[in-house]
């Protein structure tokens, strides 16, 4: 089966005139449907690589296919939005929480009420919809992002540390309606994050892989279990125990 | 009441909007595509700008009253000492204003909130729109500012538009014309009937932008 991406010595390099290296991926492929946890010390590259997941930039060099096809430095509109990403430090538009989730589906053209209405209810935000976005706390702020993202059903949902800067509260939120959204949607869901226990918890219940990037360049990626239980490369070991100084 | 007081005041009006117009029409775009995309001189484009806003009016109207003279190169035209000249020489005074601000303005919105919009699907235009609406507030100073200017200056459209009484005399230039006669009550009168109108302009204008529907 054809993987939703498939990346083969893709590479970004940032400066000029003497570019810096941040990403190196030699191969990776993320199936159709997929729970893949990217875990990694700040800087390792995992936030250059949803970008590049997202066509928010292209790549120095190497290849990048996107379900089955390559993808061109500006890809069309339709390739761009099978896409999205929940960043770690949300911003809203200065509108209500409704129009903030609407926001991506009027370009689309699609229809609005009906959609907004199920995400704020999945999410929790249903009373909060003709409120301020910029009034939300922090933790409903981030659901608030992540309903604007689901809204549009996308094939992939990129996460760049959705809950770094939450309570465990709305960790605990934003898992559940991630998982139980993937179950019924069957969306695509990468996480980068340097949290190994949400890693290992998220990847561990949607019988996903993990994966290890550091220095840009991805050291091992496996299922959930081998990656944790029984790590191939000593720095995955050392990375997941804790015990790696960076 | 003073002789042709309402022309004067819609000519005023006309002149400075239609200026007004112009330049928001050409310097909102101008701004937010010079704070947002990549420009190629860039930095000698902002000198000019940020040059441009503190344009002495009078020799903006010097300019366009060469361009506009019977053997200038825009003469054949027919606009000089007609409202269509202080248009002109309006929109020029206010352009530099309106695209200087509003590039501050869209500059100083998040850049990471364009990633998020851009990941949200938008296109670059709808990135734009969105950016400019969270910088509604300054985008407005920016109107606010140009319109300032031009509905005050007096160097440029004394210039180009010769003062003519009943066609394109505009309050500023009854106020020069009545202070020069010494009739300084009148003078001062049309220079509150000025203020009276710029406050109406701008009250419009701040009601515009509390409720943003664009």
């Amino acid at each position: 089966m054809t993987p939703l991406y498939r990346l083969r010595q893709l590479r970004k390099a940032y400066g000029e005139p003497n570019p810096r290296l941040v990403l190196d991926v030699e191969a990776l492929d993320i199936e159709a449907g997929e729970m893949l946890a990217i875990i990694g010390p700040s800087g390792a590259g995992k936030s250059t690589l949803l970008r590049l997941l997202n066509f928010l930039e292209a790549p120095t060099s190497g290849g990048l296919e996107f379900e089955g096809r390559p993808v061109p430095p500006n890809p069309p509109l339709y390739t761009q939005r099978r896409v999205t990403t929940v960043f770690q430090r949300p911003l809203m538009l200065s509108r209500s929480v409704y129009e903030n989730v609407a926001f991506g589906l009027r370009p689309r053209g699609l229809p609005v009420d009906k959609r907004v209405a199920a995400v704020l209810d999945e999410v929790g935000l249903a009373a909060l919809a003709s409120a301020p976005a910029g009034q939300l706390s922090g933790g409903e702020m981030q659901r608030a992002a992540l309903a604007r993202a689901l809204v549009l059903e996308p094939a992939a949902l990129l996460l760049d540390e959705p809950t770094a800067n939450l309570d465990p509260n709305n960790v605990g939120l934003i898992e559940s309606i991630l998982l139980r959204h993937r179950q019924a949607h069957g969306t695509t869901l990468v996480l980068v994050t340097h949290n190994v226990f949400q890693a290992r918890r998220l990847a561990g219940q949607a019988s996903g892989r993990a994966a290890l990037l550091l220095a840009g360049r991805l050291v091992e990626a496996g299922p959930v279990d081998d990656f944790f239980s029984n790590p191939q490369d000593p720095r995955t070991a050392a990375f997941i125990r804790g015990d790696m100084v960076y | 009441m003073y002789d042709g007081l309402s022309q004067i005041v819609l000519l005023s009006l006309y002149v400075s909007g239609v200026a007004l117009g112009l330049a928001t029409l050409l310097g909102v775009p101008a701004g937010a595509a010079l704070a947002l995309q990549r420009v190629p001189g860039r930095r000698l484009i902002e000198l000019v700008i940020y040059t441009g806003m503190g344009l002495p009016p009078v020799v903006v109207g010097l300019v366009v009253y060469l361009l506009l003279s019977r053997s200038g190169p825009l003469g054949a035209l027919g606009w000089l000492f007609t409202p269509a000249a202080m248009i002109v020489a309006q929109t020029i005074i206010a352009l530099p204003l309106v695209i200087g601000l509003t590039m501050t303005a869209v500059g100083g919105v998040d850049p990471a909130l364009r990633l998020q919009v851009r990941s949200l699907g938008a296109t670059p235009a709808q990135v734009m729109w969105a950016v400019l609406r969270e910088a509604r507030a300054g985008v407005l100073a920016a109107i606010i500012a140009a319109f300032g200017a031009v509905i005050s200056e007096v160097g440029a459209v004394m210039l180009v538009g010769g003062d003519i009484d009943g066609q394109t005399r505009v309050l500023t230039t009854a106020i020069v014309l009545e202070t020069r006669e010494g009739n300084f009550a009148l003078a001062l009168a049309l220079g509150a009937v000025l203020l009276g109108l710029a406050l109406l302009a701008n009250t419009l204008l701040l009601r515009l932008g509390r409720r943003p529907r664009w």
